[in-house]
C-alpha cells in the first residue's frame, strides 16, 4: 500500500513526511524527520522513554501511530531549549547529575514539563507519581526527584 | 494496513462491518498498539474514532452524565463536577497506567479490551451505567457489565461500537469507590479490584447498592450477594462482615504470577471493606 501522507507541527515548525499506516510516530520522528532525541525503551508504554507531547498532552510516542499525527501539534525534546539557552529543567538535570546513561533523560524532561505547566509548586510526592510513567535504571530516581523540586523554584522566582 | 479515521460514528460502523479481515477499532491505542507490536493481532484495517465528536465528549442529559467512550482518562480526571459526582469511577480511571497512558486510554477501550483486570470498569457498572452501541443495524444500549464475556472476549456483533457511557441520575446521599489491589503503587495491573457504589436514606439506611468484582474470574463479576448485604443496613460492622464474605464467596480466581489464588479470594473480602467504608463515607457527605 502507498504511503500516508502526513501534515503535522512539529516544536512549532510545519512538517510532512510518508510513513506507513501502522508505523508509530516515534519511529516517524526518528527515522523520517531524523528527531533522534526521542528514545525507544519498550515499545510497549511502560517506561515513558518515548514521551512527546501530543496536542498538549503527555503519551508514548511508541503507542500513537505517525498518521494520529495529522493536523496536530507535536512537542519533542528537540524544541526544549532556546538555541544556546538550556530549559531550566535540562540545566538543573545537568546540575543534580539526575542521569548517567541518558536514554531516559528526554522523556523524563518532557514529562516534567508537562508537570510544571500545569502545578508549578509540586511535592516530592507529587512529583514522584507523575513521573511513574518514567523509568530510569541507573539514577534511582532521587536525584531526578530532586532536579525537577529544584528547577520547579526556580521557575517560581522568575 | 488500511488507516480510517471518520467523523461519524455511521461511517465508523459501516467501515467496520464490511471489512472482510481483520478490523479494530483504535481508541487511545495503548492496548491495541502493544497487540501489534508483539504480533498478537495484525490488523488489516484499522477506524480510529477520535474524530467523532460524540464519543469524546462528556456531557449532562437532563441530570445523566454521558461519557463519550473515545474520552481519555486525563479528560475525565480533569472534569470536576464529573468528579464530584462519580468519584468512585474516577478512582478506577485515575489508576490505569501512567499519565502518559491516561492520555489516551480511554473507558471504552479499557471496557471493549475485555480484561478481567480493567480499572476502570468495576466502578463503571458498580455506577449502573449504560453501554450505548452502535452498529450497522441502528443503536442498542445494554448495562456494561454484558459487554465483556471473557479476556479478550465482548458481545459486540461484528461492526458494533460502544459510543458512550450513560450514568444514572444520581440519588442523594450517594457515593462510590473503587479499590484495587497491586504490588506497586503505580503501573501495575490489578491482582484484585472492588468497585461498589451506594445510596443512604436521610437515617444512614443502605436502600440501593451495587458491588462489582475484577481479575477474580474471566470476566468482571457483580455481586448481588454482596450488595444485598448492605441493603437495609447502617452499614455497620455486621453488615461489612457479611459483604466480606459474599465477595469472599463470589471470587473464583486463578493462580496466576500476580497472585494466588487463595490471596486474591483473602483480598476480595479485604477490598470489599475497605472500599465500601470509603463509598459509605462519601454517601454521608453527599
Amino acid at each position: 500500500m502507498a504511503r500516508k501522507h502526513v501534515t503535522t507541527t512539529v516544536n512549532g515548525d510545519e512538517v510532512d513526511f510518508l510513513c506507513e499506516t501502522d508505523q508509530t510516530l516515534l519511529s516517524a520522528l526518528r527515522d523520517e524527520l531524523q528527531l533522534t532525541g526521542t528514545k525507544e525503551g519498550c515499545g510497549t508504554g511502560d517506561c515513558g522513554a518515548c514521551s512527546v507531547m501530543l496536542n498538549g498532552r503527555l503519551v508514548c510516542s511508541c503507542l500513537t501511530l505517525a498518521v494520529e499525527a495529522e493536523g496536530k501539534t507535536v512537542d519533542t525534546i528537540e524544541g526544549m531549549a532556546h538555541g544556546e539557552e538550556l530549559h531550566p529543567l535540562q540545566r538543573k538535570f545537568l546540575e543534580h547529575a539526575a542521569l548517567q546513561c541518558g536514554i531516559c533523560t528526554p522523556g523524563f524532561l518532557i514529562a516534567s514539563r508537562a508537570l510544571l505547566e500545569r502545578n508549578p509548586d509540586p511535592s516530592e510526592e507529587e512529583v514522584r507519581y507523575w513521573l511513574a510513567g518514567n523509568l530510569c535504571r541507573c539514577t534511582g530516581y532521587h536525584k531526578i526527584v530532586e532536579a525537577v523540586l529544584d528547577a520547579a523554584a526556580e521557575m517560581r522566582g522568575r | 494496513m488500511q488507516y480510517e479515521a471518520p467523523p461519524t460514528l455511521d461511517a465508523a460502523t459501516a467501515l467496520l462491518a464490511g471489512a472482510p479481515g481483520t478490523a479494530r477499532v483504535l481508541a487511545g491505542g495503548t492496548d491495541l498498539l502493544v497487540q501489534m507490536h508483539s504480533d498478537i493481532v495484525s490488523p488489516d484495517l484499522v477506524v480510529d474514532i477520535k474524530n467523532i465528536a460524540e464519543m469524546r465528549a462528556i456531557t449532562l442529559e437532563d441530570g445523566r452524565y454521558r461519557v463519550g467512550a473515545a474520552a481519555t482518562g486525563m479528560e475525565i480526571m480533569e472534569h470536576a463536577d464529573f468528579n464530584k459526582v462519580w468519584p468512585g469511577v474516577v478512582d478506577g480511571v485515575r489508576l490505569i497506567g501512567s499519565i502518559q497512558i491516561r492520555g489516551r486510554a480511554t473507558m471504552g477501550g479499557n471496557l471493549c479490551n475485555a480484561s478481567p483486570a480493567a480499572d476502570s470498569v468495576p466502578a463503571i457498572i458498580a455506577a449502573g451505567a449504560v453501554a450505548a452501541i452502535a452498529g450497522p443495524n441502528g443503536r442498542r444500549e445494554v448495562p456494561v457489565e454484558e459487554i465483556g464475556v471473557g479476556p479478550g472476549k465482548t458481545s459486540l456483533a461484528k461492526g458494533e461500537i460502544v459510543a458512550s457511557f450513560l450514568f444514572p441520575r444520581r440519588a442523594p446521599r450517594s457515593g462510590g469507590a473503587y479499590l484495587r489491589f497491586t504490588p506497586r503503587t503505580e503501573m501495575d495491573i490489578a491482582v484484585v479490584g472492588f468497585g461498589v457504589d451506594l445510596t443512604l436514606d436521610a437515617s444512614g439506611t443502605c436502600t440501593a447498592a451495587k458491588v462489582a468484582l475484577g481479575a477474580v474470574a474471566e470476566r468482571i463479576l457483580v455481586v448481588d450477594d454482596a450488595a444485598k448485604a448492605l441493603i437495609g443496613t447502617a452499614i455497620d460492622d455486621g453488615a461489612i462482615r457479611n459483604l466480606e464474605q459474599a465477595a469472599r464467596a463470589a471470587a473464583r480466581p486463578i493462580d496466576d504470577k500476580r497472585g494466588t489464588k487463595e490471596f486474591r479470594v483473602e483480598i476480595a473480602g479485604v477490598l470489599a471493606r475497605r472500599a465500601t467504608r470509603i463509598a459509605a463515607e462519601r454517601a454521608r457527605q453527599g
